[in-house]
C-alpha cells in the first residue's frame, strides 16, 4: 500500500481558518451556531473549528458530539458490530444553525445517518456540513458547505486523516495499491 | 457453560459479538464491557424526547414466554420498539401451545414466519439450548428455569457500576433461595467474570450443591449461613425472591423462621457499608424478603434496575442483531 | 445371512479369546453343524467355508443381561426383530431382555410371546425376564413359579425399583426356591424425584435437579441386608457409584449372595458430557466433533456421574466385586428426545456402540482386552448358571464367586442355580427351560456355535442412522470409534457381517 501525503499540519491550520472565515461569513457572525461533530475524526476537528471561530468573533460556540452507528442503512444481521460511542449535545439544537463536521465525505451515507438523528434530537434552523476532505462518489445527493480540500480518488484509494488529538499526528494521506498511487 | 460457539478475537472498533446469548457464564470481560459500552449509548437515546432510533428498523422480535412475566416481557419489548424492531408476544396460554404443540414445532413455525429474533423465557433449563441447535434467529435468553438470565445479571452489573464505579474487589452479598433463583445464578458467574467477591447468605436446603466446597469447578465464591455476619461490610445487598411454596417442599421450616433469619430490615442494613446498594430483581415481597422500610430507602436501586434494564436490553438487541457491514 | 447348519466353516488364523477357559492364542476353529467341533493351531484345520480372521479376535458371542427391547407396546422405539439385529451387529449372541413392556411380562403368557416372537423373527437369543411384581407396581409378587418354567430367567421391576423393604423380602425369599436372581435397579424414590442428571457440579452449573450418589446407595445397603437376611439372591443393576462398589465388596467378603452389573456407559462417560464438555480417553480422531450442552442424549437413569466413579467401577470390575457388563440398551423414538432435558426419556441406545466405547478403555491402557471380554462373556454366562469356569475356585472370599452356599459342601463354589437355598430346601423347578444350553458363551467344542469376531484396532465413525437399532439416541453420534465387530455367529449361522 503506496502512502502519499496530500495535507500536512500546516495546510491543516490553515484550511481549517479558511473555513473558519467561510462560516463566519456565510452566516453572518457565530451567533446561534452549533459545531457538531461525527465521530470519530469529526469530534476533534469541530472542537478545533468551535475554537478558531470564538477567536474570530470572541464569541464562545458550543460544541457536541454525534455517533450516528444506530442510524446507519447498512446494519445486517450478524455482521461486524460497530463499536457504539456517545453521542453528547450540550445544548438544545431547536432553531440552531447546526455546522455537521466530518473529517471525510465520501458516498454521503454518513451524512444522511446524522440529518436522520440531528432530526430525532430536535428541529434545527438548519444543517450545513463542513468536511476536511471530500473525495468525490457520491451515492447520495449530498453536498458539503465547507471543504478544506477537494482530493479525487479511485474507489480501490483510501483517504486517511490523523489527528494530533486521535492519532498524534496531523496528516492527510491518500494510501493506493500497486505502483501507481 | 460453553455456548460451543466460539466468540472472535475482539478489538476495537468493529467486534464481532456471538450469535445467541444464552447463558452468562462464558462471557469474557471485554464481553461484557461492550455490553456496558452499548449500553451506555443506549441510555442517552433513552434520555431524548424521541427515544428511538432506527437500528433494527425491519427486523422481528418475538417474546416466546412460556412463563408469565410482565416486567420482563415488557422491558424487552420497549427495548426492541426503540430499537424500531417490530414485536410479536406470544403468552403461551393462548397460543397453540397450551393445546400440545411442541417447543420445536412452535420455533420451527415462528422462523418460517420470519421471526429475526426470539426471546425466550422457559421454565425448563436448557430449552434456550435446543432451540438455537434448531434455528436460524438469533435466541436471547429470558430466563431457563434454575439455569440462567443472562439479561437480568447485565443489568444488576450494569447498575452497580453506574453507582459504584470499578467492581473489582466488591463485596456483593446475594440472600435467599439461591438453589431455585437464575439471576443469582447468573450474577455469580457474571460478578466472578469482573472481579467481585461473592457471598452466598442462604439455609444450606436452599443452596445449590458444590458452592463453598474446594473442588468444585466453579467460580470461588464464599457461603455464610448467617445474615448479620455476611452483612458486614458488603458493598451490594441482592435479596432474592422466595416463593412461599418452598416450605411445603421440606427445604424449609416455614416462613416466618425463613424472614428471622434471612430478612432484610434497616437494622441488617445498616451494617452494610454506607454507601451499600439494596438489589432485588422483583417483584418483591413486601415484608417477606424485605421489611417495608427498606423497599424504598435511600440505598434501594431496584427502580434503576428496571430501567437499566430497558437499555441493557436494547444493547443485547443492538449487539445481536444490529450488526453493519462497511464503513460509509 | 449364511445358514451354516448344514456345512463346515473354519475360523482361519484368529485371535482365539475366552478367559472363561483361559484360552488366549492364535488358532484355527471348526464350527459344524451349529456347534463348535474342534479349536486347533493356526493353519491346521479345515472346513467348506474359510473365514480369514487374521488380525482378528475371535472370542464367545457377548451376553447382554440387561437390555430393553420394547416388544411388545412400544414398538415403535423397538422389535425384537431390530433390537436382535441390533445386538447382531454388537457381537451379542444372547439377550436377557427386560419386562417393562406393554403389557409387561409379568405372566407367563407374555413370557411365551416374547419367546415365540424371537424364535420366528429374533436374530440371536433371547431370554426374557419376569417382572417382580404385578404391572411393576410394587405391590403384589408374579407367580414367580410359573414364569420361570415359561422361561423367565430372573426377575425384576427394572425402570423402577422395587420401593417397599418388605417386598422386596418377600421377592428374595420367594425366588430364593427358584434359583434366579431378583434383579434391582437401585434408586430411592424420594431422592431422585424429577431428578435428571447426577447431583454435582454440572447439575449446579446447568440449573438441573440432580440425584445424589445416595440414592442408588441407600438402596444398594437396603437390599444388600435383605439379601443376608433371607439367603436370597440379588443382583444389582447398573451399578453407577463408587459407594455402591464398595458397599458390594464389602457384602460379597461377608458372604452375601449378590452380583452386580455395569454398562459401557458409566465406565466411560460422566456428567460433564451433559454439560457439552465430552471427553474420552483412548479416543484419538475427534475430527471437530463435539457435543451440545443439553443434548438430551446423554439423559440416563441411572444418570452419568464422575470420573471418580467410573474409577472406582472399573477397580471393581478387576476385583470380580461387579460380575458382568450389561448395556441396558434402552432404545427411544426421537421425538421421545428431541425435546426439552426435563421432558425427555431416560436411555442410551447400546448394542451396537457397546464394544467400541469399551475399547477406549482398552485403548487407554485402563483395562485388559481378556477381563473385557470376561466380563462380556463368562462373568454373564456364570450367572445364568451354565457350567463354564473352572470349578471350586475362590469360594467366600475373593476373585469372582461372590457367595457360600451355606451347606452345600465342596465343590458347589460357582454354579448359582444349585440346590439352592441356605437351608439347603432344593428348587421347585428341577429343568432349565428348554432355550439355554448348559454351555453358554464359550469356545469349546460341543458348545453352540455363538461367536463374535472382532477387529480391535479397525475404526469408524457412530452414525445413528446405519444402526440397525430404531433407537438413534446415543451421544457418540459422529464420535469416530477403534474397534468393531466384523462378524456374529449364532447357532452356527452367520447373522451379522461387516465389511
Amino acid at each position: 500500500m503506496r502512502e502519499k501525503e496530500l495535507m500536512n499540519q500546516a495546510d491543516m491550520r490553515r484550511g481549517l481558518t479558511r473555513i473558519a472565515h467561510e462560516i463566519v461569513e456565510r452566516n453572518q457572525g457565530v451567533q446561534d451556531l452549533a459545531i457538531i461533530g461525527m465521530r470519530t475524526r469529526g469530534v476533534p476537528l469541530a472542537h478545533r473549528l468551535a475554537q478558531l471561530l470564538e477567536s474570530l468573533e470572541g464569541l464562545p460556540v458550543p460544541v457536541g458530539s454525534l455517533d450516528v452507528t444506530l442510524y446507519r442503512d447498512d446494519l445486517s444481521l450478524r455482521g461486524l458490530r460497530p463499536k457504539l460511542q456517545r453521542t453528547h449535545i450540550p445544548i438544545d439544537i431547536k432553531g440552531k444553525r447546526v455546522i455537521l463536521v466530518d473529517d471525510v465525505l465520501y458516498t454521503g451515507r454518513t451524512t444522511r445517518a446524522a440529518l436522520d438523528a440531528l432530526v430525532d434530537l430536535g428541529r434545527p434552523r438548519c444543517v450545513q456540513l463542513a468536511v476536511l476532505v471530500d473525495r468525490g462518489h457520491r451515492e447520495l445527493p449530498i453536498r458539503p458547505d465547507y471543504v478544506v480540500k477537494n482530493v479525487p480518488t479511485s474507489v480501490q484509494e483510501e483517504v486517511q486523516v490523523r489527528l494530533q488529538e486521535v492519532d498524534g499526528v496531523d496528516q492527510v494521506v491518500l494510501m493506493g495499491r500497486g505502483e501507481d498511487g | 457453560m460453553a455456548n460451543r460457539i466460539s466468540v472472535a478475537d475482539l478489538a476495537a472498533p468493529s467486534e464481532t459479538f456471538r450469535p445467541h446469548v444464552l447463558d452468562l457464564d462464558d462471557f469474557s470481560r471485554r464481553e461484557v464491557e461492550l455490553v456496558f459500552e452499548a449500553t451506555d449509548a443506549m441510555k442517552e437515546v433513552l434520555g431524548r424526547e424521541i427515544k428511538k432510533v432506527p437500528a433494527l428498523r425491519g427486523k422481528t422480535l418475538v417474546n416466546l414466554f412460556y412463563e408469565a412475566s410482565t416486567r420482563t416481557r415488557v422491558s424487552f419489548e420497549l427495548a426492541a420498539k426503540n430499537l424500531s424492531a417490530d414485536v410479536v408476544n406470544i403468552a403461551t396460554s393462548t397460543s397453540s401451545v397450551a393445546k400440545g404443540e411442541s417447543l420445536l414445532d412452535t420455533i420451527r413455525t415462528l422462523q418460517a414466519l420470519g421471526a429475526d429474533m426470539i426471546v425466550m423465557r422457559h421454565p425448563q433449563a436448557g430449552a434456550p439450548y435446543l432451540v438455537a441447535r434448531h434455528v436460524k434467529s438469533c435466541v436471547l435468553n429470558a430466563g431457563d428455569g434454575w439455569h440462567a438470565h443472562p439479561s437480568q445479571a447485565l443489568l444488576d452489573l450494569y447498575t452497580m457500576r453506574e453507582r459504584l464505579g470499578n467492581l473489582d474487589g466488591i463485596k456483593v452479598v446475594i440472600v435467599g433461595d439461591i438453589l431455585h433463583s437464575r439471576v443469582a445464578h447468573s450474577n455469580i458467574w457474571g460478578l466472578s467474570t469482573v472481579g467481585a467477591r461473592v457471598v452466598l447468605c442462604a439455609p444450606p436446603t436452599l443452596l445449590p450443591f458444590g458452592f463453598g466446597r474446594e473442588d468444585f469447578p466453579l467460580p470461588a465464591v464464599e457461603v455464610d449461613h448467617n445474615l448479620d455476619r455476611a452483612i458486614q461490610g458488603a458493598d451490594v445487598v441482592m435479596a432474592l425472591r422466595i416463593q412461599k411454596e418452598r416450605h411445603t417442599e421440606g427445604l424449609l421450616p416455614d416462613l416466618r423462621e425463613y424472614v428471622r433469619l434471612y430478612q432484610i430490615d434497616g437494622t441488617r442494613l445498616a451494617r452494610a457499608r454506607p454507601h451499600a446498594l439494596l438489589m432485588h430483581p422483583g417483584p418483591v415481597n413486601e415484608g417477606i424478603e424485605l421489611a417495608s422500610d427498606v423497599t424504598t430507602c435511600a440505598q434501594s436501586v431496584i427502580q434503576d434496575q428496571v430501567t437499566n434494564g430497558v437499555a441493557v436490553r436494547m444493547a443485547l438487541l443492538y449487539l445481536l442483531a444490529g450488526g453493519g457491514g462497511e464503513e460509509a | 445371512m449364511t445358514d451354516l447348519t448344514r456345512t463346515s466353516l473354519v475360523l482361519r488364523g484368529g485371535r482365539l479369546l475366552d478367559p472363561g477357559q483361559g484360552l488366549d492364542r492364535p488358532g484355527d476353529l471348526l464350527i459344524e453343524a451349529g456347534r463348535i467341533a474342534a479349536i486347533g493351531a493356526a493353519g491346521t484345520l479345515s472346513g467348506e467355508e474359510v473365514f480369514q480372521a487374521s488380525g482378528l479376535v475371535v472370542c464367545p458371542g457377548f451376553i447382554d443381561l440387561h437390555c430393553h427391547l420394547r416388544e411388545p407396546g412400544f414398538e415403535e422405539k423397538e422389535t425384537i426383530a431390530t433390537g436382535t439385529a441390533a445386538a447382531a451387529a454388537g457381537g451379542f449372541t444372547t439377550l436377557c431382555c427386560m419386562p417393562n413392556t406393554e403389557p409387561p411380562i409379568d405372566r407367563a403368557a407374555v413370557v411365551e410371546y416374547v419367546l415365540k416372537m424371537a424364535r420366528i423373527e429374533g436374530m440371536v437369543r433371547v431370554l426374557p425376564i419376569g417382572c417382580i411384581t404385578l404391572g411393576r407396581k410394587g405391590e403384589q409378587l408374579t407367580e414367580m413359579a410359573d414364569l420361570a418354567q415359561a422361561g423367565a430367567v430372573a426377575f425384576s421391576d427394572d425402570g423402577s425399583p422395587v420401593a417397599s423393604a418388605r417386598l422386596m423380602r418377600s421377592a428374595l425369599e420367594y425366588s430364593s426356591m427358584l434359583g434366579v436372581p431378583v434383579i434391582d435397579h437401585c434408586q430411592d424414590p424420594s431422592l431422585s424425584q424429577g431428578a435428571v442428571v447426577h447431583e454435582g457440579w454440572v447439575s449446579t452449573a446447568l440449573g438441573l435437579k440432580g440425584e445424589p450418589a445416595a440414592a442408588e446407595e441407600v438402596m444398594v445397603e437396603r437390599d444388600l441386608a435383605l439379601a443376608e437376611l433371607t439367603g436370597g439372591w440379588v443382583h444389582i443393576a447398573h451399578v453407577s457409584t463408587a459407594g455402591s462398589v464398595e458397599r458390594i465388596r464389602r457384602a460379597k467378603a461377608r458372604g452375601v449372595r449378590v452380583t452386580a452389573e455395569v454398562t459401557p456407559h458409566h465406565l466411560t462417560l460422566t456428567h460433564e458430557w451433559v454439560a457439552g464438555r465430552a471427553s474420552l480417553p483412548g479416543v484419538e480422531a475427534w475430527n471437530g466433533w463435539s457435543l451440545f450442552p443439553y443434548d438430551t442424549s446423554t439423559k440416563v437413569n441411572p444418570p452419568l456421574r464422575t470420573v471418580e466413579d467410573t474409577r472406582a467401577l472399573l477397580e471393581g470390575l478387576r476385583d470380580g466385586t461387579i460380575d458382568a457388563i450389561a448395556t441396558d440398551h434402552a432404545p427411544h423414538d426421537t421425538p421421545s428426545k428431541l425435546c426439552e432435558y426435563d421432558d425427555a426419556a431416560f436411555g442410551i441406545s447400546g448394542l451396537e456402540t457397546a464394544l467400541g466405547l469399551l475399547l477406549t478403555l482398552v485403548h487407554s491402557g485402563q483395562m485388559d482386552l481378556g477381563l473385557l471380554v470376561q466380563k462380556l462373556t463368562a462373568g454373564p454366562a456364570r450367572l445364568l448358571g451354565t457350567r463354564n469356569e473352572e470349578q471350586g475356585t475362590g469360594r467366600g472370599q475373593g476373585q469372582g464367586s461372590g457367595f457360600r452356599v451355606q451347606g452345600s459342601g465342596e465343590g458347589q463354589g460357582s454354579r448359582f442355580r444349585s440346590q439352592g437355598s441356605p437351608e439347603d430346601r432344593g428348587t421347585a423347578l428341577d429343568s432349565r427351560p428348554s432355550t439355554l444350553d448348559s454351555r453358554l458363551s464359550t469356545l469349546a467344542p460341543g458348545a453352540p456355535a455363538d461367536i463374535a469376531i472382532f477387529d480391535p484396532e479397525q475404526t469408524w465413525v457412530v452414525d445413528p442412522f446405519r444402526m440397525a437399532s430404531k433407537g438413534k439416541n446415543t451421544p457418540l453420534a459422529g464420535l469416530t470409534l477403534r474397534g468393531r465387530v466384523v462378524a456374529t455367529i449364532y447357532g452356527g449361522s452367520m447373522v451379522y457381517r461387516c465389511g
